[in-house]
């Protein structure tokens, strides 16, 4: 991705009208495509163990889609919630370098750091940071940030109390939407030789390591190939300088 | 319930404002943007196939592997993220009749 350096951002933007009409535009259509998943999310939740007000909190205060759908994952499988908000917590780390990288590109004053976090997430900084100018930036992130918190936040509750009237999620194969959830999150990822095979060993040791250790568990042991190839000292292909975030919403 | 909802709320919270709030020469550290860009790519894996494959502490295999494999085949032709999921649970749903 051709994102400008913060150098050449231009600090004012030449067709001013025109650009925030189209980064409103996407804003809005992000925030539907968003609310989509966060139905899903709502579902998955309250039929996993947790109060339709646990699954609403998760979205208002973590506000991070791959994280929350990790979260429920494990304590759906009956594994320890701990261990879930530990995956929660490794998956939220992107959204740190996200914030670094946002940080230089949208010159917040520091009152509106804590509320900018917040909004820190895949498809916020994904339309922020292929702006040519500070103004336009400064929109997207904020336009995006807040229509996908709404309708994330809305379609949370909805699909949590559709679900609830549920008896057994099995039968609608609910127990399936999460995997699948999160195929769709990992395919974008999976272009490049070296992310594939990391995806292969992670998978492997998560499976292997299943009968010994308590659910969940596998899964953060799994994290530890990332960090073992990551540090390697010549990785084949150079890292993405820009973190890449995804147009998929996560 | 409630302390791991706290818990993975609040941390995933901090993490925001740390990055938010932390100067950019980490990001010049080309080991630690592959971690990084490598993090997702792991746990996804590994929370797919878990979630896939094993029931509490044993593999096993049942109409959700189906579901998947039509998740598969759904991403394989550019479907939206809403169809991919309603097609796994929809697959996975009917083998179980």
């Amino acid at each position: 991705m051709a994102a400008p350096e913060q150098t050449e951002l231009l600090e004012a933007d030449p067709h001013w009208p025109t650009t925030r009409t189209s980064v409103l535009r996407d804003a809005i259509g992000i925030g539907i495509a968003t609310g989509a998943y966060g139905l899903s999310f709502g579902g998955i939740s309250s039929t996993s163990g947790l109060s339709v007000l646990q699954t609403c909190v998760l979205s208002l205060a973590l506000f991070s889609g791959a994280s929350q759908f990790a979260l429920v994952g494990v304590i759906g499988a009956g594994g320890n919630p701990m261990t879930g908000a530990a995956t929660a917590a490794l998956l939220g780390v992107r959204n740190g370098f996200y914030g670094m990288r946002l940080a230089g590109l949208l010159r917040l004053r520091p009152r509106w750091r804590p509320i900018a976090a917040q909004l820190v997430i895949d498809e916020s900084t994904a339309m922020a940071i292929v702006r040519e100018s500070r103004p336009a930036a400064r929109l997207a992130f904020w336009a995006t940030g807040i229509s996908v918190f709404v309708f994330w936040n809305a379609a949370t509750l909805i699909g949590g109390l559709a679900a609830h009237a549920l008896r057994d999620p099995r039968t609608l194969g609910l127990d399936a939407a999460a995997p699948a959830a999160f195929l769709a999150l990992l395919s974008p990822r999976l272009r490049r030789r070296e992310p594939r095979a990391v995806a292969l060993l992670a998978a492997g040791v998560a499976l292997v390591s299943v009968p010994f250790v308590p659910t969940g568990v596998p899964v953060l042991l799994a994290a530890a190939v990332a960090v073992v190839a990551g540090v390697r000292p010549t990785p084949e292909v150079p890292p993405d300088p820009a973190g890449r975030p995804d147009q998929v919403p996560a | 319930m409630w302390p791991a909802v706290i818990v993975a709320s609040l941390s995933c919270y901090v993490i925001k404002v740390v990055g938010i709030s932390l100067p950019r020469r980490l990001l010049d550290n080309a080991r630690v943007m592959h971690v990084a860009e490598l993090l997702p790519v792991a746990l996804l894996a590994a929370l797919i196939a878990t979630q896939t494959f094993t029931t509490k502490h044993a593999l096993h295999l049942d109409a959700r592997v189906a579901g998947v494999v039509a998740a598969v085949g759904a991403i394989r032709l550019k479907a939206p993220f809403l169809v991919v999921v309603v097609v796994a649970c929809t697959v996975t749903a009917l083998m179980r009749l």
